[in-house]
């Protein structure tokens, strides 16, 4: 008896392994018609609000592409992990796509801790990855494309603006306690003194991750603001505590014409969870708004909203970061002929792409792009009416020319070979 | 004396000259569309006294108003149709190709004092007020005759204040005041005595008459040591307020952990869900009933308890009651279920945040004493209190709370009278994640309505609980309201990280003093 139900199942285990073995058969000659590309993005934990989305608009980009044939003559097969908002899975599901699944290319990462995390996978395996979120700049890798905005194409411009168009002369500097805000705000303090405001006027805060009680915050935000002087609330604050504190700055009646809030980090999604009526007024720099009135934004939003099948469904900044990107590396790809990465990472600088917009992206040396800075305020409704607009595209910096250490050092990996030639001792390392 | 001086010198005031640029140059820079234009417009049009100005400036605020490009005409759109912004009569000429006019926060801020400058005098009290409130805060000097105007005809004492502080204000940010003018002013800014008030003595600090400066450092010294006693106050409330969400987080965790012992992981997405119960009760006052919207709190507190609940029956029938005396286990296989229930609400409702929307109770702020409450904050301490001594009601005094009392303290003995304990547990169970379930309710106006909602209570929770005293509700209580308030003193001197990592290593060192809490239980069920 015990015999029979060990055949048995000896033979059911025997078919299982044969399948098995078929299906991955199949798998690995399918995998020489197609070109894959990895996606990762976090599907669950904290950071799935953000990172789901652009997931959603890669997997978009990719159909949309296979539409028009594909690249290269074959056709591009998404593959999706889920790192699930923890930084050491973001270094294991990487190296699980370049090693195991061999995609050609990543598309993902939005923390920058995240991003530092996948870092030495990168160079040791040598792919590419593409990283569509604005950050804090300090760094350029020869394995990774900047596809969002450096503190120069986002901070440095939305200061300017406040300075010029609403006098400001006090600023609050109030952000989340990690790397992207300490590094920007480090940015903007010396930007400001070299601007000529005094120490006095300028207050630095930093609060945890998912800060929601923000009474003392704004509180003494008030109090700040009661010197007499034009006070303004330069905001790194990171998603999820923002909701919070537009709250509490509503409720204790602080309108935009009293202190105006320029935030970094909030855009149409995160104010789709939001009533806007209260916060009328406070501004965003971004380099992409959804209500930005172009043929090309237009056509994009009606595909996404099709695609996901939700009229309401809104874009955003980052998204149109992977739109660029993806496009160049599929420029890119053609113009290599390969899929290698050593060939595509030497075609991408120089490589041109529309933006949604109505400029021209262009892939520079550092491996960042050129953008339009657009200063938006927030409209009832979600959406933002850009109020500012720089004139010409501007190139982002991948070392700040505010910070010390950083100001002497020169990214250039098509005539330097190097992400941190520093320009006094005439050798590439650093400072 | 002084309002004819000040009339003296208004007469004599580039501003006032602004009044003979009149309607017609006003409408014009209003069809320029730029954003100065637009601003001197409005500045122009409130200074010409058109009659219409009230409305075209209302038209403006509300995003009715709207030019076209073709002949710089200037219309307000009244439900479908466009009327002529000049006359009010019905507009000629096409109507497409017209563009809002746009407004940014500079434009804003003048139409804001120009509006305020206008409903000085208009009939409706609230208007007069929010007018006054407006022109205090623009300061602007061309305001004075109007003010004077509405000041001598205004018969209600607290907007009259306020309109003599705008004066005042106005008449202290001028340069060009003598200082006659300003001494008379400064007592009527210090009687206000708030941050506005010390930033319009502030800007005195450069004074040319050295008496004015005198006296706005001595008013501004009054008006600071008054403002550090209400800081005090203020943050003591604050403290109290955060420990009312912390009360609120724990209580349900207080009866599931702290009167049966399990340790459930799962208690956050209880409130999460509360909070999600929540949102749905409101889309369907939203498209059923949107007159009777603020009302949808109340039903979402009984739906939100049920759903909860019943979730936390579930659990407990389908998982816990295999795991009682079992804690490791019981710990692993809830933060197993934490993990599925939110992984399942990321994929019904999305990753985003969801809309809640606060009723209108509940918003905005008032003033006592010189503190600023905000009503939500006010309503949710309420509301915790209220929980709270609901439940201490239904543990003390009902016969379900006598018997859960009974099963906790000898689940033998108690199974040895006729008490069914499985469905006392389960009873129980469901009554805790309920209550976690209406706590959501109350958690949604304040917090992001995701996912992840729920996470970042859980371990505040615990702290609570564990730090009252396991098993004790007026232990959580205390407790809630001392981390609270001593968590809000801390933070203006440490940042609110420090303040966190303060508490944190604080707690750690009371539990090793005192490891059964603020108030530990004493007797039989302690030791067992």
């Amino acid at each position: 008896m015990q015999d029979a139900i060990w055949k048995r199942w000896g033979r059911a285990a025997a078919l299982a392994g044969g399948l098995l073995a078929g299906a991955l058969g199949a798998r690995s000659v399918k995998a020489e018609e197609t070109i894959k590309v990895g996606i990762l993005h976090s599907l669950s934990g904290t950071m799935a609000i953000s990172e789901t989305t652009l997931k959603d608009a890669m997997l978009m980009l990719i159909a949309e592409q296979n539409a028009k044939g594909g690249v290269l003559g074959k056709k591009l097969e998404a593959v999706v992990v889920d790192p699930a908002s923890n930084w050491p899975l973001f270094a294991e599901k990487a190296r699980e796509l370049i090693s195991k699944d061999k995609v050609s290319a990543v598309f993902g990462c939005w923390t920058s801790v995240s991003r530092k995390s996948v870092l030495p996978v990168f160079k040791e395996l040598d792919s590419i990855l593409f990283y569509p979120v604005q950050y804090e700049g300090e760094e350029s890798e020869r394995n990774v494309f900047y596809t969002g905005a450096a503190p120069n194409q986002q901070a440095i411009p939305a200061v300017d603006y406040l300075m010029k168009e609403e006098g400001i002369e006090r600023w609050v500097l109030e952000g989340t306690d990690y790397v992207y805000p300490r590094t920007t705000n480090k940015i903007l303090e010396a930007y400001l003194k070299s601007k000529g405001v005094k120490p006095e006027d300028i207050s630095i805060n930093y609060t945890p991750f998912g800060q929601s009680d923000w009474q003392t915050r704004v509180a003494s935000i008030k109090a700040f603001g009661s010197a007499g002087k034009k006070t303004a609330v330069v905001s790194t604050i990171n998603g999820d505590a923002n909701v919070p504190f537009y709250k509490e700055l509503s409720n204790q009646g602080v309108k935009a014409t009293d202190i105006p809030v320029v935030a970094f980090s909030v855009g149409e999604e995160e104010l789709a969870g939001i009533d806007t009526k209260p916060l009328v007024g406070h501004l965003a720099a971004w380099n992409y708004f959804m209500s930005i009135d172009t043929p090309e934004n237009k056509a994009f939003i009606e595909k996404w909203q099709a695609f996901t099948k939700n009229p309401k469904r809104v874009t955003n900044d980052p998204m149109e970061a992977h739109y660029i990107g993806f496009n160049m590396w599929v420029k890119a790809v053609e113009k290599a002929g390969s899929t290698d990465p050593d060939k595509v990472i030497a075609a991408l600088p120089g490589i041109e792409q529309k933006n949604l917009t109505g400029g021209t992206a262009t892939m520079l040396p550092n491996h960042h792009i050129t953008k339009p800075v657009f200063i938006g305020e927030i409209k009832e409704g979600g959406q933002f009416d850009t109020v500012f607009k720089t004139e010409d595209l501007i190139p982002g910096e991948a070392w700040s020319k505010q910070l010390e250490g950083s100001k002497d050092l020169e990214a250039d990996w098509v005539k330097l070979n190097c992400g941190n030639f520093n320009t006094k001792t005439k050798k590439c390392g650093g400072a | 004396m002084i309002r004819i001086l000040a009339l003296f010198l208004l007469l004599l005031s580039p501003a006032f000259a602004l009044a003979e640029g009149g309607a017609d140059s006003a409408y014009g820079k209003l069809g320029a569309g730029g954003y100065s234009d637009i601003e001197t417009g409005i500045v122009e049009l409130a200074a010409s006294g058109d009659p219409r100005a009230a409305i075209v400036l209302s038209a403006l605020a509300d995003g009715r108003l709207y030019a076209r490009s073709a002949d710089k005409a200037v219309l307000i759109k009244e439900g479908t149709n466009f009327v002529d912004a000049r006359t009010g009569k019905p507009a000629e000429g096409p109507t497409d190709g017209l563009k809002p006019l746009r407004v940014n926060n500079k434009v804003r801020r003048a139409l804001d004092a120009a509006q305020g400058q206008l409903n000085l005098v208009s009939p409706d009290p609230a208007k007069r007020q929010e007018a006054a409130d407006a022109v205090f805060k623009a300061r602007d000097i061309a305001a004075l005759p109007a003010l004077d105007a509405a000041i001598a005809k205004e018969k209600d004492a607290g907007i009259r204040r306020t309109m003599s502080e705008a004066r005042a204000a106005a008449i202290l940010s001028k340069s060009g005041s003598s200082e006659a003018d300003k001494l008379a002013a400064i007592p009527a800014i210090q009687a206000r005595g708030d941050g506005d008030a010390m930033a319009v003595l502030r800007g005195l600090a450069n004074d040319p008459s050295e008496a004015a400066r005198n006296a706005a450092a001595k008013s501004i010294a009054s008006i600071e040591t008054r403002l550090a006693t209400i800081g005090g106050v203020q943050n003591i409330w604050y403290g109290v307020s955060l420990g009312s969400v912390l009360l609120l987080a724990a209580i349900g965790l207080a009866i599931t952990f702290g009167v049966m012992g399990v340790i459930n992981m799962a208690h956050g997405e209880m409130v999460m869900i509360g909070a999600y119960t929540t949102y749905l009760v409101q889309e369907a006052f939203r498209a059923h009933a949107p007159g009777l919207f603020d009302w949808s709190i109340l039903v979402a507190i009984p739906a939100a308890f049920l759903v909860s609940g019943a979730v936390g029956v579930a659990i407990e029938r389908g998982i816990i009651r295999f795991l009682y005396g079992r804690p490791l286990e019981t710990l692993l296989a809830t933060f197993g279920v934490s993990l599925i229930l939110q992984q399942t609400v990321r994929t019904i409702f999305g990753p985003t945040n969801r809309e809640v929307g606060v009723p209108g109770f509940m918003t905005g702020a008032f003033d006592f004493f010189g503190l600023s409450i905000t009503w939500g904050r006010l309503w949710i301490v309420v509301f915790c209190l209220g929980l709270f001594f609901f439940l201490l009601f239904v543990l003390r005094k009902t016969s379900f709370g006598l018997k859960t009392r009974a099963v906790t303290q000898n689940r033998r003995m108690a199974a040895a009278m006729g008490i069914r304990t499985p469905y006392v547990d389960a009873m129980t169970f469901g009554l805790g994640s309920g209550i976690a379930g209406i706590a959501g309710v109350a958690l949604s106006q304040i917090d992001n309505v995701s996912p992840n909602l729920g996470q970042s209570y859980i371990i505040d929770s615990f702290l609570v609980v564990v730090f009252g005293g396991v098993g004790n509700l007026w232990g959580t209580l205390v407790a809630a309201l001392t981390l609270g308030v001593a968590n809000k003193l801390a933070e203006p001197y440490f940042g609110a990280v420090l303040a966190k990592i303060g508490l944190l290593i604080f707690i750690i060192l009371f539990i090793q003093k005192r490891p059964r809490g603020l108030f530990a239980l004493k007797g039989r069920a302690v030791e067992s």
